[in-house]
């Protein structure tokens, strides 16, 4: 995620279904949205807000290639030539013996490659401090939504207007 | 309740039209000319490799004098002496059409059985095919039937009388001790019994759901659960025992405790992309536009997670015996491998090409799960690729090597294509595609898993 900078205008609405039903009102008024922020998944707020579908299905497969690939590699050379050893009376390189371990690896490298892919791309750690929220309230009981004044042509006063009739509560501006 | 929330109807018949029906007849009669000629071919003994080859599988035996294979000598060196005809290859080919389209069949009631246990509501605007399916079972029944008492002999090795004789020549202990199970008598009772359950309760739930259509109400819906919740019961012990009698038998020596979800995993993948198909068919010709790109992408995902569950308990079995490495258990897949010339071994990889790596690939992405041609390619893949596994597990052991793979084979194929398609076409012709009054069926309608 890119760095946040300059002026927003945050919409906070007090119920899943109105912001759900402004989004489209809100886009089809010219109003381009950044972000809707909520405590909880809203089902059709993605096609709703026009998002570009996630790309994590890619990493995932890449991630999930690579693990097969290490596990594969680490045991044909272990096995076959680092060390040979004959176990249970096979050669020592037995691909069907190493399939659960590839399985397994594969598996460990997808789901771990996934969430730090999620992690770094959402700017999540541990150790990242300091997170420019829109609104706190955001993760308890309202539903924000966040609107780039800088990618905007239409006026503050047009847009917190527009807002306002599709049912937000409040409308607050946040400088970064 | 105070008011019934009304049912949107959905008025949409399908038609079996002449066309459709000339098609398939012309199918069949594609695949009869082609088993002519594949009985053409191998009446003029076509080239093919009917050496006397347990001879040698003897000779490698005896030179190498272990325990097991001792007593195989003897089982060995008698299969050589009689080379399979014509009509044993025959008898095995319609054995394994058999056993797979029965598996097909039945998996329309075990889809419709376990979407009602689990209340499933998605489901519920194609329940129409799944339910038509099971309709080809008392076809499938009586074919083999009849093949198991005019060919039983050609095919399953324990039908030999002289095996039991204690002291005898051909006495076999190990195939006498499961004389309890495996016996004529009781064989054909259990296989009576598998299709006089399976249809007998097909018939009861789709008369339910034909019922349902005319008046509605909650109260089919209620007996529809517990009926199908019952044949999940029936089901998952007459899955596995009919598996050990229709396919596990033949190698009558070797067993897997693994075989009846091997069977059942293979059965219920193909059924499903049968199922797939046919939704997919339907909806090119301008039917079920109900059927949104939902239900095809969760469709595309059960074939896909059912095509690497198949794959799973497939190689689970494999690598149980690989590993062990007890001879016994391992000829099953030395027979395969490179038994009888490796013969098998096309058709063994092929199938798990067919079955995990083709559909895998293929239907991986989101977008492919709800594209109809790719979807079409992947349910081809798996419907072909099940028949293969059928082959690879029934053939060895029944045929040997005078099996074959050649036009005798895809015309037998063919004809149970074709008759099927018409068995599940006549069904769907008979009500309504889509269910009338069926309690789920406004959710199914707004199924969206965006």
């Amino acid at each position: 995620m890119a760095e946040l900078t300059g002026k927003y205008l945050v919409g906070v609405y007090d119920d899943d279904d109105t912001v759900l039903h402004a989004v489209p009102r809100l886009r089809k008024a010219g109003v381009k949205i950044k972000e809707v922020y909520s405590p909880f998944p809203i089902h059709g707020l993605d096609d709703a807000l026009g998002h570009p579908r996630t790309r994590i299905g890619i990493a995932a497969f890449l991630f999930g290639l690579t693990g097969c690939c290490v596990a594969l590699t680490l045991m044909i050379w272990t096995m076959g030539f680092d060390w040979p050893m004959i176990i249970g009376g096979k050669d020592s390189i037995s691909i069907p013996n190493y399939i659960p371990i590839t399985f397994e690896l594969t598996v460990l490298f997808t789901a771990f490659g996934m969430v730090t892919t999620f992690f770094i791309s959402n700017g999540l750690s541990p150790a990242a401090h300091n997170h420019k929220r829109f609104d706190v309230r955001s993760t308890d009981n309202k539903f924000v939504m966040a609107i780039d004044m800088g990618r905007n042509s239409m006026s503050e006063e047009e847009i917190t207007r527009a807002l306002k009739d599709s049912g937000a509560e409040e409308v607050n501006i946040r400088q970064f | 309740m105070a008011s019934a929330h009304s049912i949107p109807s959905i008025e949409e018949r399908f038609e079996f039209t002449s066309g459709a029906k000339r098609n398939l007849i012309i199918g069949g009669a594609v695949g009869v000319a082609l088993i002519a000629l594949g009985a053409y071919l191998a009446a003029s003994g076509g080239g093919h490799h009917e050496v006397a080859h347990g001879a040698e599988h003897a000779a490698s035996a005896i030179a190498h004098p272990t325990p097991e294979n001792a007593s195989k000598v003897h089982v060995t060196a008698e299969a050589s002496h009689h080379v399979k005809g014509l009509g044993a290859r025959i008898w095995a080919n319609l054995w394994v059409n058999a056993v797979y389209f029965t598996g097909i069949s039945v998996i329309g009631m075990f889809f419709i059985s376990y979407n009602y246990l689990a209340q499933a509501g998605w489901s519920a605007v194609f329940k129409r095919i799944p339910e038509a399916l099971p309709a080809f079972l008392p076809f499938t029944g009586i074919i083999m039937l009849i093949t198991f008492f005019m060919g039983g002999h050609d095919l399953f090795h324990w039908t030999d009388s002289s095996l039991y004789e204690v002291g005898g020549p051909h006495y076999d202990p190990i195939i006498a001790g499961k004389q309890g199970f495996l016996n004529t008598p009781f064989f054909v009772i259990r296989l009576v019994l598998y299709f006089v359950l399976w249809y007998g309760m097909w018939r009861v739930i789709r008369n339910y759901s034909l019922q349902e259509d005319e008046i509605g109400g909650t109260e089919l819906y209620d007996k529809s659960i517990r009926l199908g919740t019952a044949f999940l019961v029936v089901f998952g012990v007459t899955s596995s025992t009919s598996a050990w009698d229709f396919v596990m038998s033949i190698d009558t020596h070797w067993f897997s405790t693994m075989f009846g979800w091997y069977t059942l995993a293979s059965w219920h993948v193909a059924g499903l992309a049968v199922i797939t198909l046919t939704i997919v068919m339907l909806r090119e010709r301008g039917y079920l536009r109900a059927v949104n790109s939902s239900h095809l992408r969760d469709l595309g995902k059960f074939v896909f997670a059912f095509s690497i569950f198949w794959t799973y308990v497939w190689f689970a079995q494999f690598l149980l015996i690989y590993y062990a490495n007890m001879p016994e258990e391992t000829i099953y897949y030395i027979e395969r491998f490179r038994g009888y010339e490796g013969f098998f071994k096309a058709p063994f990889f092929i199938t798990l090409i067919l079955n995990f790596f083709l559909p895998f690939l293929i239907l991986m992405t989101r977008d492919a799960k709800a594209t109809h041609s790719i979807l079409k390619v992947a349910c081809w893949c798996v419907i072909i690729g099940h028949y293969m596994d059928f082959y690879t597990n029934i053939m060895p052991g029944t045929m040997g090597s005078s099996a074959g793979f050649g036009p005798l084979e895809w015309g037998f194929f063919v004809v149970f294509l074709c008759a099927f398609g018409y068995s599940v076409a006549s069904q769907l012709e008979k009500a309504n595609l889509i269910p009338r009054h069926h309690p789920m069926l406004e959710e199914s309608l707004h199924h969206d898993i965006a």
